[in-house]
């Protein structure tokens, strides 16, 4: 009844290859972004911020990243953690050797080291396919891992190998170190992600993505019509790590503070993954949906006892907490294995029939 | 579909009520608890949680509280990560607390930047960052009775004691095995410093997380044939190089663990083999102090305790006592100037650094000749406190030396430096302590 396009009539091409064609759905998006810059700082406790709000802003990143590279261009990867670990040293040598560079190029240029880090890991893309490239990307997370572990320049000679978020500004307030605001780091993740969301969204509308498509639904048959494999997958394993890179500096500058390389180890790597694949595979609402997802159900599940007046052994709890998550994992994936993205838009198709199913 | 939706509508209403139901403020002091009962560091998390929670029982039951002030504490699980910690801290920080152990020096460096912001003392009660114990520069953050470096300088001290004399440790080979992490990397610089000092043959050898797998780490070892081996592990890794030094068949006794590494689930698992195995420690093992007494008394008759009774005593175990206890001194210390009511985290701060615990006071707390004397200032966050060794005999553990003075003159120089250069990141400005008093 309210969610029906009859009446919306589109008289050129652009309105119909508009992102959101219905003008309901441009309404709602609209609102919630508005509602995103507006309401939690003003509303959220800072532990909704800071616990809750700005890791699924920061792994949303992520998952965005992977998601280009695995759901768009199938190009199977377990370097997630590595690229993201890229971008937040680099971030991090960029920060404390450039003092005066603002805090958003320092952000661009490390995803782009990160890119360039990503384009050398995604040689192998050209000649391995599936699980065995899967296994070729690993490689990468622990070659990585190591390198930064390993080599104290990255933390600037720490004796901890700890890196920490210098204070940085933005406009005049405070935006990373600890010393900022829950808010204000908020606004920041929050901005890079509105702003990479809509660049990605429309990356994958356009050329770029179709062949990144192409290559992925069959990549001879995409290399017949004139899609280069080299160029196709090199850029999507460049574009991908951007992001991760971007993510892993924000999960250092605007969430945790400090990290050392366990921050980026290979459970990352699988975490984003499962992001992706939970949320739905070639779609960038997914990333946000399986995002908050993974980010969510844990702190809902540790949270839930209490809120329920139970008061349950903590080691007791956390398994509890495994197992419903993990089991949750599997219902999602078996009611709906393309994808909490899939769910979404079946509910859409069937608002737009109901209040007649037929 | 509609289970589905149910499930969506339940998760969603316990995400908004979540944290309105914890909101509520008990006018008691709070202490949150950041513990690791699952995952590969649970052998290490269990005890010394256990130990904390213990004692703090035993304040209420037996003493109604601090000075009539009951305590109140809260769990969370960290399984020792940085995210989940730092989730749980923030979690934890709407009940108003005055201090927080973090439990893992990850954590902690997670921590340190937001002590002086949310004005909550940090208390990484040897571990945690070592240049935190220079109090100019770090007030919130205490990692007294003693940290890594002053370890590891007593460690070589006591080395040297074995070898006849710090000049004989000249052209010996000292292996360091540590966890791959801020942890495990806090002794490498000091370690370096005292191999260059009195010219030993120092190699560093790292296990990565969770360190389940060291076939490659003690290959290396029996090429290296070296003649003490010091080793800073946790959790399962504990376990894992007891066990693999038997098999390549270290000599035990030269194989010294850190007070992080000799528990008695790190050396059970290797049975026979871990005898003779050594460990750094501040504070005795076993049970044959008045505070163990009263525990079984007050706590563990009434059914309120929180380990296995034939737990008592584990090196662990007591450390979570001596961790409880130091904070409950600072906390009366505090009390003793501001009164007895529940405090505020700068009042709580105030009693850590003027913490002066005597002999006298370890006697009156049931602690007499189990720990040392500790004596905190505005200066020195740490103390500077000597260390025992205790041996592995098979059924448990025995001190086998006398306190062991770190050396101060090597250490103190370093946290100076280091803690101007830590400051420098946090842009931290540093402050006068003539003008504290």
């Amino acid at each position: 009844m309210i969610y029906r396009e009859a009446g919306q009539f589109k008289t050129t091409y652009g309105a119909d290859q508009a992102v959101f064609p219905v003008a309901q759905d441009r309404v709602v998006v609209a609102a919630a972004v508005v509602a995103a810059f507006l309401v939690p700082p003003l509303v959220a406790s800072e532990y909704w911020l800071q616990a809750v709000l700005i890791p699924f802003l920061v792994y949303a990143l992520a998952a965005i990243g992977l998601n280009l590279l695995t759901g768009y261009a199938g190009q199977l990867s377990l370097g997630t953690g590595g690229f993201m670990a890229v971008g937040a040293y680099s971030a991090f040598k960029l920060a404390t050797a450039f003092p005066h560079l603002n805090i958003i190029v320092v952000f661009l240029l490390s995803g782009l080291v990160a890119a360039g880090v990503g384009l050398i890991f995604g040689i192998p893309s050209l000649r391995i396919k599936g699980f065995y490239l899967a296994v070729a990307t690993l490689a990468s997370q622990f070659f990585l891992i190591w390198l930064f572990n390993k080599v104290a320049w990255f933390t600037n000679y720490a004796s901890s190998g700890t890196i920490t978020a210098p204070d940085r500004t933005l406009f005049g307030a405070l935006v990373t170190g600890p010393n900022s605001t829950a808010a204000a780091r908020y606004l920041l993740a929050l901005g890079l992600v509105a702003v990479f969301a809509v660049v990605a969204k429309n990356l994958v509308r356009g050329r770029v993505g179709r062949s990144w498509m192409a290559i992925r639904d069959r990549d001879i048959a995409a290399e017949i019509i004139g899609v280069r494999p080299l160029r196709t997958k090199l850029l999507a394993f460049g574009i991908s790590s951007f992001y991760c890179g971007v993510a892993g500096a924000g999960l250092v500058f605007l969430y945790l503070g400090s990290a050392e390389t366990l921050a980026f180890d290979i459970s990352i790597s699988f975490l984003v993954l499962f992001m992706v694949i939970i949320g739905g595979l070639g779609s960038i609402l997914g990333s946000f949906l399986g995002a908050a997802f993974i980010v969510l159900v844990p702190i809902v599940l540790a949270n839930a006892p209490h809120a329920l007046g139970l008061r349950l052994p903590v080691a007791l709890q956390k398994q509890i907490e495994l197992m419903v998550f993990g089991g949750l994992i599997l219902f999602f994936l078996i009611v709906e294995p393309r994808g909490l993205a899939r769910l979404w838009q079946i509910t859409k198709e069937k608002l737009r029939l109901w209040p007649f199913p037929h | 579909m509609s289970v589905g939706r149910i499930w969506i509508a339940v998760l969603a209403a316990l995400v908004i009520t979540a944290p309105m139901l914890a909101a509520a403020q008990p006018k008691e002091l709070f202490i949150p608890l950041l513990v690791y009962r699952t995952g590969p560091y649970a052998p290490s998390g269990i005890p010394i949680a256990d130990g904390f929670l213990d004692y703090f029982t035993l304040l209420n039951e037996r003493d109604g509280g601090l000075n009539g002030v009951k305590v109140a504490w809260e769990e969370c699980e960290t399984q020792y990560d940085n995210k989940q910690g730092v989730e749980c801290y923030e979690r934890l920080k709407g009940k108003s607390p005055v201090l927080v152990n973090p439990y893992s020096t990850a954590i902690t460096y997670s921590l340190i930047p937001k002590a002086p912001v949310d004005k909550i003392v940090v208390f990484s009660m040897g571990y945690g960052m070592s240049a935190a114990s220079d109090g100019r520069w770090f007030p919130w953050v205490f990692n007294f009775p003693t940290n890594y470096w002053s370890q590891a300088s007593a460690v070589i001290r006591y080395i040297g004691q074995q070898e006849g004399g710090l000049e004989k440790l000249k052209g010996k080979k000292i292996v360091h095995i540590f966890h791959n992490s801020a942890y495990g990397k806090e002794a490498n610089p000091t370690l370096d410093e005292l191999s260059k000092k009195y010219q030993f043959e120092l190699t560093l050898l790292a296990v990565d997380h969770p360190g389940q797998e060291q076939k490659a780490t003690w290959l290396q070892v029996r090429r290296l044939n070296p003649d003490w081996i010091f080793m800073s592990g946790w959790g399962v890794m504990n376990q894992v190089a007891v066990k693999e030094a038997a098999s390549v068949g270290f000599k035990m006794d030269h194989l010294i663990g850190n007070w992080w590494s000799a528990n008695d689930s790190d050396v059970v698992p290797a049975g026979e083999g871990a005898k003779g195995y050594k460990g750094a420690t501040f504070h005795a093992p076993g049970t044959s102090f008045k505070v163990h007494a009263d525990l079984l008394k007050f706590v563990y008759d009434k059914g309120k305790g929180s380990a296995k009774k034939e737990e008592l005593g584990a090196p662990l175990y007591n450390r979570g006592l001596v961790n409880a206890m130091l904070a409950a001194e600072a906390i009366r210390t505090a009390m003793a100037k501001f009164g007895n009511k529940p405090l505020s985290g700068e009042q709580v701060r105030w009693g850590f650094e003027n913490l002066n615990l005597t002999e006298q006071r370890l006697e009156q707390v049931g602690m007499k000749n189990f720990t040392h004397p500790v004596k905190v200032t505005c200066e020195d966050h740490e103390g500077s406190g000597p260390v025992l060794i205790q041996q592995w005999d098979g059924k448990k553990w025995n001190v086998v030396s006398d306190w062991i003075a770190p050396m101060r003159d090597v250490v103190r120089p370093k946290i100076e430096a280091a803690a101007v250069e830590e400051s420098k990141k946090l842009g931290y400005t540093m402050r006068d302590c003539a003008k504290e008093k």
